[in-house]
This record gives structure tokens, sequence and C-alpha cells, in this order.
């Protein structure tokens, strides 16, 4: 069994390998180390997959990290249904992106580093993935999250990447405060963290309450939104979105594996693998749901609008989180982590192919300047054509299963809140189809409107990289062919496979119903489609004016809902504000450089009224001498009296 | 035979002598006597103890003082000597240049 344990670590020795010898030794060999170890954790993430599939599971402790007390964490492992899928998801996506790095970062300075980094993500997110407890699992969490600071800051000497990476790791901040918080709160409700011990007591727990600022909270609402909040800063969630687009700046390879296909689907799989304490609060999975519901509207209208390429896909990506949160929300945990999966490859082959036309297009990213690639980049087209075509629900397409089964259990599930979920969700699913349909007729189609230089430059990229995305397009066509419902007489394996671990979604609803479901979401996903082509093909004039009817509200879009300008207002500046007026006002100015600065003063002060004493002339010293003898004499004649 | 308390007010007479002579006068050679006269104001009290009570142990000491006494008034004359020839007086009052 011990081989699964390779997994993990032959990433973190590819990282040691290329950041000690990468820049003196290695330099532009450095990917062969980092493409051979993770190469070698997808094999035994297959081989392992196979085991799980026959039956297998495992769960064992390695070493014992921390004990005290009653406290005891270990770096241990947990293989079972979800793990595998997960090690699946997060080897393959790393695998071809590594090769496709070959090609894409082929000739920059930080060679060496890039991979080193990229070695270190896959690492941490394996042993995020792996862990038997919440510990190793936060260990793994801020692990990715660190590597993620570090490469969307990879190009360091540019300001605004820097600030990308700052912003990104601070709003995480605030998510992982309550993630952290709630794992206090399980240790101090179980006494225990590992996952076993917790997940088989939690019913224990159902209806017990905590006194929490004088209220009466229950206990494992309280745990499970708590959890929750890592969730939110980690998968990009309202209100703790704004960083994603952002971290569009790190390198493209790096959106695809981190910032679509890996790390931001973390949150998920948390939300997946704390199912059992999910489950037991009602109020919990509404909010779970309706934050996804919310999250995957209001990002799918700002994708609408925006002209950045990779921005764009962003916001696509922040919308397909929050269908995964509304899957997990209306109980179907399953259909999440459904999704999880055929997303991670067609959202990895969408970003991988705009950063193939990025290096067509010499870094240009303004869809508005593009146009007609078509014909100068045949495989990247047909590649990012499937993707899209995958993410907008055309049947048959890995996006479609996962999409169908998010709602439809979120149309029959027992939820309060599932209709309304849905009717969001189908809306999404237009929007979905619409913009990424606009992406590619503005990028594709049409005559390029771009800079003469530009235009003569165009070229398909190299083979390192096109492979990749002839690779992770079979992933986003075939990828769905495992969860086939039985309504297409399929037999749903992806569902049974999970059972044991996520346990099996309730839906109650006629054939009549499902296949109703499953007609509105493909017309949808059509009409999107047909949309953006009646728009941006036939009618180039109609968006224009549509943007100049509703002026106001294409600005409102454009500008983001001016999210990040109330974020600066309300808590960026006031930071500021404080930090510079008080905390280096006061604080450090009058308070620490005053005792800092006084106590030196002090006795500097004190000395120099002291040094008077010693006057240099002889009897001044006799006398004193003199009178000290005799005040010690009388105090001793004192004492004998 | 002449009683302790006699040797004892003559070494307190010798020793405050020299305790009065130290402070008033400012001649460094006439300081140095002084001290000489506060160490054997107590060469006497020591000698006049170890009489009268029979111990030889306070005699010992006394060779000790006188033997240091010696030393110093080596030492401290050589000083005096070097101090005179730099500065051409000695009076304590002019040797005032070691101070905070």
């Amino acid at each position: 069994m011990n081989y699964y344990l390779l997994i993990p670590f032959l990433p973190l020795a590819a990282f040691l390998i290329n950041i000690l010898f990468g820049k003196s030794l290695l330099k532009e060999n450095a990917h062969w180390v980092a493409i051979l170890a993770v190469a070698g954790s997808w094999v035994i993430s297959v081989a392992t997959l196979i085991d799980v599939t026959g039956g297998k599971t495992l769960n064992q402790d390695l070493y014992t990290w921390v004990s005290s007390g009653g406290f005891k964490a270990s770096v241990g492992f947990l293989i079972d249904p979800l793990t595998a899928v997960m090690l699946i998801v997060v080897t393959t996506c790393s695998t071809l992106i590594h090769i496709y790095s070959t090609g894409y970062m082929h000739g920059d300075n930080g060679y060496y580093r890039f991979f080193s980094y990229l070695s270190l993500f896959t690492f941490c997110m394996l042993m995020l993935v792996m862990a038997n407890n919440f510990l190793q699992l936060y260990f793994g969490w801020e692990g990715v999250g660190l590597c993620s600071y570090f490469l969307i800051g990879y190009y360091f000497n540019k300001k605004s990447a820097s600030d990308a990476g700052k912003k990104a790791f601070i709003v995480n901040r605030f998510g992982d405060f309550g993630f952290g918080i709630g794992i206090f709160m399980i240790f101090l409700t179980f006494g225990n963290i590992y996952y076993e011990p917790v997940f088989s007591q939690a019913g224990a727990f159902a209806t017990k309450t905590v006194n929490f600022l004088g209220y009466d909270v229950h206990l494992m609402t309280l745990i499970a939104l708590l959890l929750f909040c890592g969730s939110i800063g980690k998968s990009a969630q309202m209100p703790l979105h704004v960083w994603l687009p952002d971290a569009m700046e790190g390198p493209t390879p790096v959106s695809a594996l981190i910032h679509a296909a890996t790390m931001v689907t973390a949150g998920v799989f948390l939300v997946a693998r704390c199912s059992p304490i999910f489950s037991l609060s009602e109020t919990a999975l509404m909010v779970v749901a309706l934050t996804g519901a919310i999250t995957s509207l209001f990002a799918a209208t700002i994708g609408l609008v925006q002209n950045d390429l990779k921005r764009i896909i962003a916001y696509s990506t922040v919308s397909q989180l929050g269908y995964m949160f509304l899957a997990c929300g209306v109980g179907a945990y399953t259909a999440g982590v459904f999704h999880l999966y055929t997303h991670a490859f067609f959202k990895a082959l969408l970003f991988l192919c705009a950063g193939s036309v990025m290096h067509a297009m010499s870094g240009e990213l303004d869809i508005q300047k593009m146009g007609g690639l078509k014909k100068h980049m045949p495989v990247t087209y047909a590649t990012m054509l499937i993707a899209s075509f995958s993410i907008a629900g055309v049947p048959g397409l890995a996006g479609f299963f996962s999409k169908d089964e998010i709602l439809w259990l979120a149309y029959s599930g027992p939820s309060p809140v599932g209709k309304f979920v849905w009717l969001i969700g189908t809306f999404v699913a237009f929007l979905t189809a619409f913009y990424s349909f606009r992406l590619i007729f503005l990028t594709f189609h049409g005559t390029f409107r771009g800079t003469h230089e530009q235009e003569h430059h165009l070229h398909e990229s190299p083979k390192s990289m096109t492979i990749p995305l002839m690779l992770l397009c079979i992933g986003a066509i075939a990828s769905g062919w495992v969860g086939i419902p039985p309504l297409l007489h399929g037999g749903a394996h992806f569902t049974e496979f999970m059972k044991p671990v996520l346990g099996h979604p309730e839906g109650h609803g006629t054939h009549a119903e499902e296949w109703m479901v499953m007609a509105i979401s493909v017309a949808v996903g059509l009409s999107g489609i047909g949309l953006a082509w009646f728009m941006y093909v036939k009618r180039r004039d109609i968006p224009v004016k549509l943007a100049e009817q509703f002026s106001g509200f294409h600005k409102i879009l454009f500008n983001k809902y001016y999210v990040d300008e109330l974020y600066s207002l309300i808590i960026v500046r006031p930071t500021i504000w404080i930090a510079k007026n008080v905390l280096i006002g006061v604080t450090d100015a009058r308070i620490i450089e005053a005792i800092v600065n006084g106590v030196p003063a002090a006795i500097g002060g004190f000395s120099r009224q002291l040094r008077k004493v010693q006057t240099g002339f002889l009897h001044h010293y006799a006398i004193i001498m003199a009178a000290g003898a005799l005040i010690i004499m009388g105090l001793m004649l004192m004492r004998s009296w | 035979m002449v009683p302790l308390n006699w040797y004892l007010m003559l070494s307190a007479a010798v020793f405050s002598i020299g305790v009065f002579g130290f402070l008033t006068r400012r001649n460094i050679i006439i300081m140095f006597m002084s001290v000489e006269l506060m160490l054997n104001a107590v060469n006497i009290s020591l000698v006049a103890f170890s009489h009268y009570l029979q111990d030889l142990r306070g005699q010992v000491l006394v060779f000790f003082i006188v033997t240091v006494a010696a030393a110093e008034a080596a030492i401290g004359l050589a000083i005096i000597i070097a101090l005179f020839r730099n500065k051409a007086t000695a009076h304590v009052d002019d040797m005032n240049e070691m101070k905070g």
C-alpha cells in the first residue's frame, strides 16, 4: 500500500532539486525533473484509482507531527473515492500543464523558479487532498495559497502582478481566519481533528447548541459556516471573489493550473469532504447554495462585457465554482464534485488556449483587438471551441453531464431553496454559453482588428503547447462519460463510486420532469450560443447599440459592480489610514519610539548629573570617605545600644 | 605596667591627628605623612592587643602592615616626585585633571 505515499513526495523532491540546483546546474533543463516527478505521481494516481475502484481504501498515519496533551495530529493519508478522483484531477492537469509550460515559458529568466514553484504547488495540493486530518488539510490549504502568491507575483518587477499577489494572499486571510476557528471548534467539540472520528461522531452533536456572542447557536451550523468561510476565500465566492480576476497577472499556465483547475476547487473539496457536518445543518447548506447561486449569477453577468481574454475566463471560473457550491448546497455533493472534475479539464483547456492566443498576439489580451485568428491557429481554435461547447453544456460533452446533474438535483432535491437556485442556475447556463461564445467569435472569427505588425506575427504555437491542448480536449469531451445519468441509459458510475463518501443525493421527480430540466438547460445553452453568434458575427452593430442604450447598466457591469472600489473605500483606505495615522503616527512614533529613545535618554541624563560627583579634588573624596566611615560607625554604635 | 587603655588612647589620638592632617592639609607630602600616621596608629593598637591577649597573630599582622607601608611609601613617593617634576607643585588643588 505504501507506494501511494510517493504521490505527494515525488513533486516535493522535484521542488527541492530545482530550487537548490536549478539556477546553477539545471537551468534550461529544469522542466525535466518537474515533469518526471509529476508524471510519476500521475501514474501512481491512476494505479490508486484502479485500486480504489476495486474497493480498497487506506487511512494511515505516516508520522506523528504534533502530540501535546489530548491533541494529536500527524502526517497521515486517507485514500478513498473522493481523494482518488481529486488525485486524478490534480495530477492529470498538472502533468499536461507542466508540459505546456516548457513551450510557454521557454526562454524566461526564472525558468527553474517557475518549475520549482509548480512542483511545490503540486506537492501542497496533493497533501491537501490526501490528508486524513484537519491540520494537514490546513497545511496543504495554506501551502497552495503561498504558491498561488508566488506564482501570481511571478513577474515580480511588474507592479500590477506583485499587487495582485498580495491581494490574493490578503483576501484569502479573511476566509482562512474563519476556517482556522472552524478547526478549533471541531477540536473543542470532538476533542480530535481526524476525519474518521469527527465524521462518525458528528451525528451525536446534531442538536447541540452553543452560546456565541450571547445567542444560542446551533453548533453544527456554526462549525459548517466557519469552514465555509475558508471555502469562500479559496474558491473566490462572494464577497471574497475579488482576488481571482486579478490573479490573472500570473503566467497563463498558472492561471490554468491553480486559478482554474485545482487550487480554487479546494473550497468545493472541503465542503464535500465535510459533508457529514454540512448535512446536519439545513441553514449552512442553504447559505452554501445561495452563496453559490448568487456568485455564479454575479460573475456571469460581469463576464458578459469584459474585454480581457483571461479575465473573462476568470469570471467564468468564479461562476462555475458558484455552480459547484450550488450543487453542494442542495445536498448533491457528488454532482458538485463531478462538476469540479469535468470543469478542471475544460477550464484548464480554455486557459491554455488563451495562453496560446496570447503567445501568438505577443501578450495582447484585449479581445476587441483580435478577430479572425481561426485560420492562423487551427489547433487552438478547434480545442477552444470544444472547451466552450463543453462549458456551454452542449449534449454529449463533459460539461453537459455535470451541469445537467446539478440542475436536476437542485430542481428535484429536498432543499427549500432548490427551485430558486435551479432557476438562477439555468439562467447562468444561458449567460455562460453567451459569454463563452462571445469570446470565441470575437477572438477567432471576423477580421483581424489589431495592428499590422501583430497580424504579421500570428502563428500557431509549438508542439509542446498544442499537444497538451489536444490531450486536455479529450478530457473536455470524454470526462463526463463516467457520469451519464440512468435517464440516458448511462450507469451514473460516478455517483455510485462516490456513494461511500458523499452519500446518495436525493432527487424525487418523474422522468418527464427530468427530461424537461435537461431540455431547458440544453435549450438555454444553445440559445446563448445562437445569440452570441447573432450579436458578434451577424450583426456587429447590436452590442454597441445595446451598450449605448443601457449605458448605466453596462458601466456597472464593466466596472464589476464596483466591488473593488467599494472594498477600497470601506476596507483598504480606512486600513491604510489607520496604519498611517494611528499605527505609524501614534503607536510607533509616540509610544514605541518614546520608550526606545526615552530609556537611554533618561540613563544618559542621570549619568551626566552623577559625573559631577567626580570632581578631581582629592580632599572631596577624602571628606566623602571620612563621612561615610563616620556614618557607618554611628550606625554600628546605635545598633550596639 | 601600662594599662591597655593608654595604648588605645594613644592610638586613637595618633589616628585622629592623621585624619585631621589628611583632611585639612593641601600639601601632598604632608597628606602622605598623615596616611602613614593612620597606619601606624592601627599598628599601635594591634601590638597592644597582641600583648594584652597574649596572641602573636596581632604582631604578625603588624609586620604585614609595615611591609605594605614600606612598599606604598616607595611607590607613593616615586609618584609624588614624578608629579612634582611635571607640575612643579606639591599642592593637591592643582592636581584635578582626573574628573568626570
